[in-house]
């Protein structure tokens, strides 16, 4: 078939040229058009030269339509006609917006004909938040209520290509009802349209998830495929919600494979391959980690690849994606090695797709089955050096994930080489990034050869690449090692090597690898013994008189000259410096000029503000200016009004406003509301006070470092070296060896796999020689005894800050040890044997608690001396502890953070009940402290603590055995202990929410080393009513900020009998999602909560004949959707 | 998100648009058009049908699949939740069914009924999505469809559903 489209499509490229194109060959159906006004315009188009031309021809097209479109007398045939051709100069990019309405207006009146080409023009111009899609949307219902099939037809496919969103109650129920239609080619065009709500607003289809289910089992295949996307992108976002699923797929599969689809389905008589396709990627996503359900799919993963043998491209997807599956869910040893066997195909095969895929297959599989790469190391050696950019990149890729401390210096040359050929933005960022992780991954390969490697990466990279590149590199080199000797080796050679490539004149650097010279020069020049501190300036002055360096550069180069002169007794090139720059016209320039100059005035004090390498000394800063508090006492003295904070001001100047309002509702308080008023206290500098809690200014001062920012920086490098592994002492190791050239030797040590391909070297010629020798080279370390790890980065949740808590000594330790031992946590019941011995641990676990809080310390005083009592006062305790929180939750409910009956008992079972949170946070409402992950040495418990300002997860690491562990290792978490030799130490960190959603799930692993390395892996899912707090205002507050809002989203939920009133219905809404009920009159109220930091959102609903309308504003978007979702959860489990 | 949030594309000799729900203003519509002419067109003829993501078109995740039949470039743009083999022929589906609806089709049919050939891809791929594969499913619509043009009669007057 392809071939007759080929020959007839080549057959006619003269065809255009032509005079009349209608009367080319084929002359088909419609092609009498072609002499229309549309074919005019095409054909005049196409005869012309320039694009002004052509610029100037559409102008006057567009007057003429323009014209025409407007006029009243105008039929809709006609209007057809003007439309197609609006379409096309839409086409060509030329904005024809005056037509827009039209579309629309014709999709309303046309008949059919006229309608489809108006909803096509729709789809065509308009984007999902035009607001004259709006004016569509009455059409739409109206079409899906016709009673022609090719109507409806029409409004599904339109409502799936573009709706818009706030819109979708007014046609859900419609459409619903089509999923029941006895025309499949509705039913299948209503699951689609179902799939767009889903993507665009996935909580308001919630509730028919039932009719998806119906929509799989449809008797109709088309359906069926259908309703597969919706369920594709549900298990993407929860697989352990569909796993009764799994065997539905399955047999589903088992069916197409079989081939007992019509045969319609057939394509190049494999049977539907595309829904093949997509059934494979859910069983992945299924089976993913779950061996049970895993096991449900092998059969049919072993019928799909023996069945799909022809050879075709569409047999070679289908077996794609069976390879990807397989190597997805939990192994199966017969279907890998099947697998593997499939992949060796794909990489072989001379066809440059399937070689393509087949590299992908192998990056995706490398680091499960190192020896896979090995296997086909000579074609992917082929690979590197192929015509084609994509399947190098690819390549580059494979080898990235197989990079080790002996090989990694050839890869980043291949990288290197390929950089230096690209001239694709996306490729440098890529690829720099890619470059400079490996390198700080093992820096001390070679010193040199750090540095130079970096140096190419700035100088090709220049400034597109990632900013976090410069930044890292330069926390490296200050931050150094652990030796002092090589710290200092590697900054001087850097130092001179940048001191190297200044000395040429006139060659242009990225202003990103100036900055980087710079800053190395300005920080560690006095390294240099030998050399005259006089000549890097003058290279510095001679840089800042370039035309090419930006403003921000010769800022950096400024500051360098400034620490420079800081060791030099006096310099006439400073000297000229100063005074040329003190009349430059740049103000930065002639600001920093005037610094240096009465800094130079001063030597003393200039070097107490640039000591010698001092980059990496913490500097404390006093955040809340206490030195000015004997300056404000003056003023205050004086006479001066106190400070008041901008909330505050904000407040007085609105009750003022209260008493003589002229002012029309919805001003600019509210934009001020929204940014900052919530934050609660300000410092008096504007800084955010995030530790100022006790409000004790002298107390509390932030440490920050005073050159680089480091937050969010990867930690890749500790005081003990490379984190996640001991990379560290086999890289020293290779320092020693020559690493390229004689090379294959050091392979046949340490790879066995490798002696083969060794015993062949005699028989090839010189080139493959070559090419063996750089396939050495690069899977050298690559057996199966060596380790992988590229360690990805897991964060979904962003955490900020977090502080460490050490407080037991040893001596304590060694007391609490013994309780550990006692049997008393797999209590299944308070037997009142088990009672005693559980009370006794109770005793001493308070005891405990005593150390961080005086308050217990009575309580088990009293615990002491009457055993009935003390039940009591410990269930007070808690309770206590749940609602001291007043200035968080100001009417203190009680029944808001009652603890469920059975705390005690759960805290038992659970958890020891030594297990205590601190002080400062033990005020605040938390979850239970639940087992999160245990083993015979170590266990870890979480909670999570809801404080006024972020949700914090706390972590208990308590340690089982007797002897002392070493080192503890949160990895994902970033939390790193030297030791744990005392029992238990606790860490808490606060968890932002980065986007609004409903559901997050935090994942980390743990890793300790005894006598061998042990990882315990963990996830923890926070929910958006986690980052919920309310927020108390007044009613008339709530009236501006609601008229202030425009995001919002209503929805109708019915109640239950039981939850009866407004009252009832709003409290269990509080309870749960930690709303604010500003007023509730008669059957409606208002609510009103933030999003953390300070996203207000405004509930209003109201209640009627056993329906509760909720209505949803806020500022943020996606809040209001997200809210709604979480309340449906609330009424549902009422 | 299947077809990339669905930019799917052909492009001509004088490269022009088509398809997408992509809410892109119209000036980076003709560049991500000039870019992808630019790219595809320079590809040789024995490398493979893939181009990985460009900044305009989405970054790393998105990846322009293309074939080249004579003067005609089929260019469609997805992200990774599609094979890429399994695009590749859906292309050729494409193709095949315009085949059919145009009784031989050459790139003035594709010019002149511009209209038409939204619709063909209408049914093929429905928001972003591929809904039907199966070329005789796609015809018979088409045809359907092109018999209303004709007579303009509403011959699909449905049998009224009782509800």
């Amino acid at each position: 078939m392809s071939d007759v489209v080929e020959r007839t499509l080549s057959a006619l490229p003269g065809l255009l040229g032509q005079q009349d194109p209608g009367a080319g060959p084929g002359g088909g159906p419609g092609r009498v058009s072609a002499t229309s006004r549309l074919g005019g315009l095409i054909r005049s188009i196409t005869a012309l030269s320039s694009k002004h031309e052509e610029e100037k021809l559409i102008q006057q097209e567009q007057t003429n339509l323009k014209a025409t479109v407007s006029a009243p007398t105008t039929t809709l045939r006609l209007m057809k006609e003007c439309m197609v051709r609006l379409i096309y100069c839409e086409m060509l990019g030329y904005e024809s917006s005056f037509g827009y309405i039209h579309a629309i207006k014709l999709a309303q009146q046309g008949n059919l004909l006229e309608k489809r080409v108006g909803y096509l023009a729709v789809s065509l111009f308009l984007h999902e938040n035009h607001e004259l899609l709006l004016l569509l949307v009455n059409t739409v219902v109206k079409d899906l209520q016709s009673t022609n099939l090719v109507e409806v037809c029409m409004a599904l496919t339109v409502v799936s290509q573009i709706f818009p969103r706030e819109m979708i109650p007014a046609v859900l129920p419609l459409i619903e009802d089509k999923l029941q239609h006895s025309k499949e080619i509705i039913r299948r065009k209503a699951v689609q349209a179902l799939y767009k709500f889903y993507l665009i607003a996935p909580n308001q289809v919630q509730h028919i998830h039932d009719k998806f289910r119906k929509a799989l089992c449809d008797r109709d295949v088309g359906v069926m495929a259908a309703s597969l996307h919706i369920y594709l992108q549900m298990i993407k976002k929860n697989a352990s919600g569909y796993k009764d699923l799994t065997e539905s797929f399955v047999s589903i599969l088992k069916q197409v494979v079989g081939g007992k689809l019509p045969i319609d389905f057939n394509y190049h008589s494999v049977p539907a391959p595309w829904l093949q396709i997509q059934l494979l990627r859910i069983l992945g996503l299924l089976g993913k980690d779950d061996p049970r359900t895993s096991e449900l799919m092998y059969d049919v993963l072993d019928e799909s690849l023996r069945r799909a043998e022809i050879n075709h491209n569409i047999t070679y997807a289908i077996l794609f994606e069976c390879v990807q599956t397989i190597y997805t869910i939990c192994p199966k040893s017969d279907l890998l090695e099947k697998a593997a066997k499939c992949i060796g195909k794909f990489v072989l095969s001379p066809k440059i797709n399937l070689k393509y895929l087949g590299l992908k297959a192998l990056t995706y599989v490398i680091q499960q089955d190192p020896n896979l790469a090995l296997q086909h190391q000579m074609t992917i050696i082929e690979c590197l050096d192929h015509p084609d950019p994509i399947i190098k990149r690819e390549t580059l890729e494979l080898l990235y994930r197989i990079t080790n401390g002996q090989n990694v210096t050839v890869i980043v040359q291949k990288m290197l080489d390929y950089l230096r050929q690209s001239k694709e933005e996306y490729t440098i960022i890529n690829l720099t990034g890619k470059i400079a992780e490996l390198v700080e991954k093992y820096p001390f390969l070679l010193l040199k050869w750090f540095i130079q490697t970096m140096n190419a990466v700035f100088s090709v990279g220049g400034d597109v690449m990632h900013p976090d590149i410069p930044n890292n590199f330069l926390r490296l080199l200050a931050e150094g090692f652990d030796d002092e000797k090589e710290d200092e080796e590697l900054r001087l050679y850097a130092v001179q090597s940048y001191l190297s490539l200044l000395e040429e004149e006139d060659t242009f650097y990225p202003q990103k690898f100036l900055q980087v010279m710079s800053w190395v020069l300005g920080e560690y020049s006095y390294l240099i013994n030998d050399g005259d501190p006089e000549v890097i300036i003058t290279r510095l002055h001679r840089l800042l008189k370039q035309t090419f360096v930006t403003s921000e550069t010769k800022a950096w180069i400024m500051t360098a000259v400034t620490k420079m002169s800081s060791r030099m007794s006096c310099s006439k090139t400073i000297d000229k410096l100063i005074q040329e720059f003190s009349t430059s016209l740049d103000t930065c320039m002639r600001q920093y000029a005037f610094e240096l100059k009465h800094l130079c005035e001063n030597k003393e004090l200039m070097k107490n503000l640039f000591p010698l390498d001092a980059s990496c000394d913490e500097i404390m800063v006093d955040a809340s200016l206490s030195f000015l508090d004997g300056f404000v006492a003056e003023g205050l003295s004086c006479g001066a009004a106190p400070y008041k904070p901008h909330h505050q001001r904000q407040e007085e100047k609105l009750s003022q406003e209260k008493a003589l309002n002229f002012e029309p509702y919805g001003l600019s308080f509210t934009s001020n509301m929204s940014s900052s008023g919530f934050t609660g206290r300000q410092s008096p500098a504007g800084l955010s006070l995030g530790s100022d809690m006790s409000g004790n200014s002298a107390e509390l001062g932030q440490k920050e470092t005073n050159c680089l920012k480091l937050d969010g920086v990867r930690k890749l490098w500790g005081k003990e070296g490379y984190l996640p592994k001991k990379e560290n002492k086999t890289g020293k190791e290779d320092k020693t060896q020559p690493v390229p050239q004689d090379s294959i030797l050091t392979a046949h040590v340490v790879d066995p796999p490798l002696m083969q391909s060794e015993q062949q070297v005699v028989s090839l010629s010189e080139e493959e020689k070559e090419k063996q020798q750089l396939a050495s080279t690069l899977f050298v370390g690559l057996g199966s005894n060596s380790t992988i790890s590229l360690v990805g980065d897991f964060y979904k949740l962003q955490v900020t800050k977090f502080t460490k808590y050490e407080t037991q000594n040893s001596e304590e330790a060694s007391s609490f040890q013994n309780i550990a031992t006692l049997p008393f946590s797999p209590l299944p019941d308070t037997t009142p044997n088990n009672k005693e011995n559980f009370q006794g641990n109770e005793h001493l676990g308070l005891r405990k608690i005593s150390l961080s809080s005086s308050e217990v310390l009575e309580a088990s005083v009293s615990f002491e001396t009457s055993q009935s009592v003390t039940e009591v006062g410990l269930d007070e305790q808690l309770s206590n502890c749940r609602l001291s929180t007043s200035s968080l939750f100001a009417d203190s409910n009680i029944e808001v953070f009652q603890p469920p009956q059975n705390v005690p008992d759960i805290v038992a079972n659970k958890a020891p009940l030594s297990l205590c949170l601190p002080e400062e946070l033990a005020g605040h409402p938390h979850s239970e402290i639940v087992e999160l992950c245990s083993s015979d040495i170590l266990t870890v418990y979480w909670c999570k603590v809801w404080t006024d300002d972020c949700s914090r997860l706390v972590l208990f690491v308590a340690n089982n055995s007797t002897s002392p562990l070493k080192t503890v290792n949160l990895v994902n978490l970033n939390i790193f202990y030297t030791s744990v030799n005392f029992f238990l130490s606790f860490c808490q960190k606060c968890v932002q929410l980065e986007k609004v959603c409903t559901e997050g799930v935090l994942s980390g692993s743990i890793s300790y080393h005894l006598d061998t390395d042990t990882h315990l892996e963990f996830s923890l899912t926070f929910s958006l009513s986690d980052f919920i707090r309310p927020m108390k205002m007044t009613t008339e507050d709530f009236g501006r900020l609601w008229l202030s809002f425009s995001n919002d989203v209503k929805q109708n939920l019915k109640m239950s009998p039981s939850q009866g009133s407004l009252s009832v219905a709003l409290n269990a809404l509080k309870q749960k999602l930690k709303l604010h009920i500003v007023e509730i009159i008669g059957n409606e109220g208002i609510a009103a909560c933030r999003l953390l930091p300070s996203v207000p959102c405004l509930l209003h609903c109201r209640t009627h004949a056993r329906t509760l309308a909720l209505w949803f504003r806020s500022s943020c978007s996606a809040l209001p959707d997200s809210l709604l979702y979480q309340c449906q959860k609330v009424m549902e489990e009422a | 998100m299947g077809l990339g949030g669905s930019c799917a594309g052909w492009l001509m000799q004088a490269p022009c648009w088509l398809g997408g729900d992509f809410s892109l203003s119209e000036d980076t519509q003709q560049q991500i058009i000039r870019e992808t002419f630019h790219l595809v067109s320079k590809r040789d003829e024995n490398v493979c049908n893939f181009l990985e993501g460009g900044l305009l078109i989405g970054g790393s995740d998105n990846k322009l699949i293309y074939r080249h039949y004579a003067t005609l470039y089929f260019v469609f743009c997805v992200d990774s939740s599609e094979s890429e083999l399994g695009i590749l022929d859906l292309i050729q589906v494409f193709v095949e069914t315009l085949d059919k609806c145009f009784e031989n089709v050459c790139e003035l049919d594709l010019i002149f009924h511009v209209d038409k050939v939204h619709n063909i891809l209408a049914e093929m791929v429905m928001g972003g999505m591929v809904l039907e594969t199966n070329m005789n499913e796609i015809v018979t619509q088409i045809d359907a469809q092109n018999k209303l043009e004709k007579s303009e009669t509403f011959i699909f007057q449905s049998p009224r559903q009782d509800r």
